[in-house]
This record gives structure tokens, C-alpha cells and sequence, in this order.
């Protein structure tokens, strides 16, 4: 009886979790004309025309892109953050700490919407520049964080020993702290990508005219058209997902990380 | 200006307000291997620090060949390094680990290649070219440190408790290794431990520290049989140390009296030079264990537990029996409060 009990419970939480997943790749292979489960026969005409589609193509390029630089702004600024943290007895450490943190905790909605009021409107910052802000601020907790974990086992006399066989401390940083946390500085800009991409609540806000991330663009197409391509984009973005973090726990073993 | 290859004067080392080093002079001679000895907190590995540029005194002065290196920065005074816990960098192989100096100063690739391999080869790691330092035993990760300091050329070599993270008999091994390695490249150095044994099979000279001052300065051979305090006598193996009064000694436990007049404030005793077996005193024995040559007593005494070895010659006494005993004052060393 416990057993049963026990599948049961393993079974229905698998199914919460990969069910949607499952008809959403379903529903985009319909052949019929509305968005629908299960789906109206079969074909993959929703999928080839998502490629079709002229705003998701402008809205995905600019997605990627702020995943990208966003991610390498928010690494820029996270990896001297981070050795700063982990090497020096800091005043105000603790404070720096919880401040990048925040955008973690904080709901996006609020930072999108306080972006908006008090950034974005009376200082006039463009829309791609605002997202770009925005983006990179969101990422820059998980850049903090992933690359002070890989930093906190490496040991502060390995650079001394760079230092006395003649490298200054920023060639001892460049040459030997660097490469020992390749992998989570890797590790720090998938998460940050992902993150990024699939950001949703605080874009919304700062999406404007003509320029839009791909999620809001999605939305947007979903309140006009009610056709298969969304679940056929869904799926597709899920797959990539899947695929970057396969390929990441693959070549770094990026669960230790997270 | 003495003659001095490295020389410390008057040299004030601090943390964070507190000194750990006050006013501090040593003048350590070039080829010479010394020793900075003494237990943790006495300043060694501060003062070592302070010598390589990785620490910058509060006053005072280090010259090191004839120049004042006191404000040069630790990447430009030649001085090498071999830390406690090697250092060694991971994500490079063996031979790029020991070459790794060489590539800074941007030598002839040829160059880097005949020296790296015969730092490898000075040391013993001759075809370990490709091991990374986690695929090596921490004796061979130790060569290793050794050979990247030494390919350098350092005009001194500082080595920091090298042998502390070794099994009791690669730590021998290593000691043998290292003096080959001082004779052979003529390093000076400058090896810092709390193991006196250690130091005083290695050193040529030994720096005994206590609280940032220096507490005596000598040949291994002085400090063993000529301690001046009651500090180094009991670091030297003195472990019956005592204070007198006249013709007794006095102890927290209790008075004894001798029969001759104490020449000095405190004397003490190895434990090999306490007679047993015969003797104007008795003690109880309260351990007993075998040592191979000899057997070690601990006996319980109006002075307190009293150390004692006897040799293996002399009758096993079974612990709980009275034993008798003596302090000969000939066998004592003399020691300054």
C-alpha cells in the first residue's frame, strides 16, 4: 500500500514537471490551424514557420544578444567582484554580498517596474540600453556567486608563489587564478544565459515600440494569433536550453556549480 | 657594512597592530643553511615573509647581496620559495609548472627547456614532464616545488615547514634530498620549523625564536649541549628543568634537597642524564614503555613527574615500585633564568 503510494507520488510529480513539456513539443507537430492538445493531426508546418516569422527572428537576435553581452558585462564585473570578496577582509563585504544578491530575491516585477520609473523614463536611456542594463544586472548575482564557489578552493599561496617567480599580481591573476576557474567562470555564463534568455517580467517592462525580447514578442503574437508556431517556438527554445546545459554538464560537470 | 650575504637589522614586522617581530637582527652568511626554529606564533614564518617581499616591515632594514631590497617588490628580489603546502599550479603539467618562471623572464625557448629539465633532473623528477601535481605523491609534488624554485637561480632560497605534510619516512628522505640539493647548487637558505629534530639535522646554523626575539643563535651541536635558557634547553630536550635555592631544588610541586650548591637560578637535566637504579633519592614509577637502546621511566618524585632513561642493562622495574635515583649536578646544564 506504501508503495503504491509512493509511486504514485513520483509519477504525478513527473508528470507536473515533464507534461507540459510534452505537450507543448506535441502541440506545435499539429496540422490544424489552432493552438490545441491533443493535437489535430500531424506535420511539421509550424515548426519551419516559426523561421518564417519576421518579429521572432529580430526578437530572438536581440535576446541572444543581450544573453550574450549581458552575461560577459555582468562576468566583467562579477570575477573582480568575487576575488575582491574571497581574498580581502573587505569593509562592508557582508553588505556587497546582499546587495548582489538582490535581484535574486527581489520579484522581477518590481525591478522592471522601478527600472522604468526611475531609470528608463526621466533619464531617457533607449530601450535596447535599458534592457541591456537590466539584463545585465540580473545576471550579475549568478556571476558573483558561481565564481566565488570555484574561487573559494583555490589557495591564496599559489599566487604568491606566481608573484615570486616574478609575475605581477595581475599577471599572477591572468596566469594563475584565471585558468583554475575557467570552469566556473563557463559554468557562471551559461546560468547567466539562461537566466538571461528566459527572462520575462522585468523585459516586459522595458520592452517598447519595434523592440522586444523574444519571450515578450511571444506573448505579444500569442494575443493576436492563437496558432501551433508558439508551442512549436517553446519547444524549440527548450530544446536549446536542454542542449547548452547537456553540453556544459558534459565538458565541466556544471551541476557542482549550481 | 658587514660581509653578510642577507642581513635583517632592527627589522619590525606587525598584523594588524599587533608586532609580531620586534626589532629583529640576524646576518645569515651566502651557501650557509639556517634554520628559523621554534613553536607556532614565534615569528619564524613572519620573519621568512618579510625576507621574500610578501610581508613589508614596519622599520628596519633587509639587505640581501649588498643591496637594500626592504622596498623592492617580492616578483623583483630573485628569492625562491618552496611553501608548506607546495603551491604548485594545478592546471599546469610538471614541466610547464618549473618552467612557468623561465617563461616570464621570456628566455631563448631552448633555454627553458635544457633548464627545466635539469631542474626536474636535480631533483629526481627526470620523465614526469607531462604529470600534473594531482597526479603526483606529495613527496614527488614537493621535488617538484623544489625544482621550480631552484631552476630560478634565487639568490636565497626560503623554504616554509617543506617537510611537515610528509609521512615520517619520506620526511628523512627529503631532509637527505635537501642537503644534497644545498651542496650541490650552493643555495643559501633558509628553512623554517618547529621540529627540532629537523633543524638540527639540516641546519648549519640554527635561529632559535621566541615571541618575534630571538632566543639563541648557534651550531645544532651548541644548542643541543649548550642551551642558555630554560626556553631552549626545554626545546633541545632538556625535560627536567628546575629551579634551586641554595643546595635544593625547587619545583611547583615541592623542594629536593641535593647535597651541592646549584650554580645557577636553574638546572636541568636530559632525561638520559638522570641516574636510576642507584641513587641518595627515590621516586615512584608511574610509565614505564621501551625505547630500543634504552627504557624511558616517568617517576613520580617530590620535584613532580621526573623523566628518566635508563639503559636497557639495568633490571626492568615494574610500575607502582620505588626506585632509587640522582640529579648529579656534572650532568647538569646551567641555565640563565
Amino acid at each position: 500500500m506504501r508503495h503504491l503510494a509512493n509511486w504514485s507520488i513520483l509519477g504525478l510529480t513527473l508528470l507536473f514537471l515533464i507534461g507540459p513539456f510534452v505537450i507543448i513539443i506535441l502541440a506545435g507537430t499539429s496540422a490544424g490551424n489552432n493552438l490545441a492538445f491533443p493535437p489535430e493531426g500531424m506535420s511539421m508546418k509550424w515548426y519551419l514557420k516559426v523561421f518564417t516569422i519576421e518579429s521572432f527572428r529580430t526578437s530572438f537576435a536581440l535576446s541572444m544578444a543581450l544573453a550574450v553581452f549581458g552575461t560577459l558585462a555582468a562576468l566583467v564585473m562579477g570575477i573582480p567582484a568575487a576575488y575582491a570578496l574571497n581574498r580581502y577582509d573587505l569593509p562592508g563585504a557582508e553588505t556587497v554580498r546582499t546587495i548582489v544578491a538582490a535581484p535574486i530575491i527581489v520579484p522581477g516585477i518590481i525591478i522592471g517596474l522601478a527600472l522604468l520609473r526611475y531609470m528608463v523614463v526621466p533619464l531617457d536611456v533607449t530601450v535596447t540600453m535599458a534592457l541591456f542594463m537590466a539584463h545585465t544586472a540580473l545576471v550579475l548575482p549568478y556571476a558573483v556567486r558561481v565564481v566565488s564557489s570555484s574561487m573559494q578552493n583555490l589557495r591564496v599561496d599559489m599566487e604568491e608563489a606566481a608573484v615570486l617567480l616574478g609575475c605581477s599580481r595581475m599577471q599572477a591573476f591572468t596566469k594563475v587564478v584565471l585558468p583554475n576557474i575557467r570552469s566556473g567562470v563557463l559554468a557562471a555564463f551559461i546560468l547567466g544565459f539562461v537566466t538571461s534568455f528566459n527572462q520575462v517580467p522585468v523585459s516586459l517592462f522595458l520592452s517598447g515600440p519595434g523592440v522586444r525580447t523574444l519571450p515578450i514578442d511571444m506573448l505579444a503574437y500569442m494575443e493576436i494569433t492563437f496558432d501551433p508556431s508558439i508551442a512549436a517556438l517553446s519547444a524549440l527554445l527548450a530544446f536549446m536550453s536542454l542542449a547548452i546545459v547537456f553540453i556544459a554538464e558534459r565538458l565541466l560537470g556544471f551541476s557542482k556549480y549550481v | 657594512m658587514s660581509d653578510a650575504f642577507v642581513e635583517l637589522k632592527n627589522l619590525t614586522l606587525s598584523y594588524d597592530n599587533s608586532v609580531a617581530v620586534p626589532a629583529l637582527d640576524l646576518a645569515i652568511n651566502e651557501g650557509e643553511l639556517i634554520t628559523l626554529l621554534g613553536p607556532s606564533g614565534c615569528g619564524k614564518t613572519t620573519t621568512m615573509r618579510a625576507i621574500a617581499g610578501l610581508l613589508s616591515p614596519t622599520s628596519g632594514i633587509i639587505h640581501i647581496d649588498g643591496r637594500d631590497v626592504t622596498r623592492v617588490p617580492a616578483n623583483k628580489r630573485g628569492i625562491g620559495l618552496v611553501f608548506q603546502s607546495y603551491a604548485l599550479f594545478p592546471h599546469l603539467n610538471a614541466f610547464e609548472n618549473v618552467a612557468f618562471g623561465l617563461r616570464l623572464q621570456k628566455l631563448p625557448d631552448a633555454d627553458i627547456r635544457s633548464r627545466t629539465a635539469e631542474g626536474l633532473e636535480t631533483v629526481g623528477l627526470a620523465g614526469f614532464d607531462k604529470r600534473r601535481p594531482s597526479e603526483m605523491s606529495g613527496g614527488q609534488q614537493q621535488r617538484l616545488a623544489l625544482a621550480r624554485s631552484l631552476v630560478m637561480r634565487p639568490k636565497v632560497l626560503l623554504l616554509d615547514e617543506p617537510l611537515s605534510n610528509l609521512d615520517a619516512r619520506l620526511r628523512l628522505e627529503m631532509r637527505t634530498e635537501l642537503q644534497r640539493v644545498q651542496k650541490e647548487t650552493g643555495v643559501t637558505m633558509v628553512f623554517v620549523t618547529h621540529d627540532q629534530a629537523e633543524a638540527l639535522a639540516l641546519a648549519d646554523r640554527i635561529v632559535l625564536m621566541k615571541a618575534g626575539r630571538i632566543e639563541q643563535l648557534g651550531t645544532p651541536a651548541e644548542l643541543y649541549s649548550r642551551p642558555r635558557t630554560a626556553f631552549a634547553a626545554d626545546f633541545m630536550g632538556f625535560e627536567n628543568i628546575f629551579h634551586t635555592s641554595g643546595d635544593t631544588l625547587v619545583s611547583s610541586f615541592g623542594r629536593l634537597p641535593v647535597g651541592y650548591t646549584a650554580p645557577s637560578a636553574l638546572l636541568a637535566w636530559r632525561p638520559d642524564a638522570v641516574t636510576v637504579g642507584t641513587g641518595p633519592h627515590t621516586g615512584t614509577i608511574t610509565a614505564s614503555s621501551f625505547a630500543g637502546g634504552h627504557r624511558e621511566y616517568v617517576l613520580q618524585t617530590p620535584l613532580g613527574p621526573l623523566r628518566a632513561d635508563a639503559p636497557i642493562a639495568v633490571a626492568q622495574v615494574p610500575i607502582g615500585q620505588q626506585i632509587s635515583f640522582d640529579l648529579p649536578h656534572q650532568n647538569a646544564r646551567a641555565l640563565a633564568e
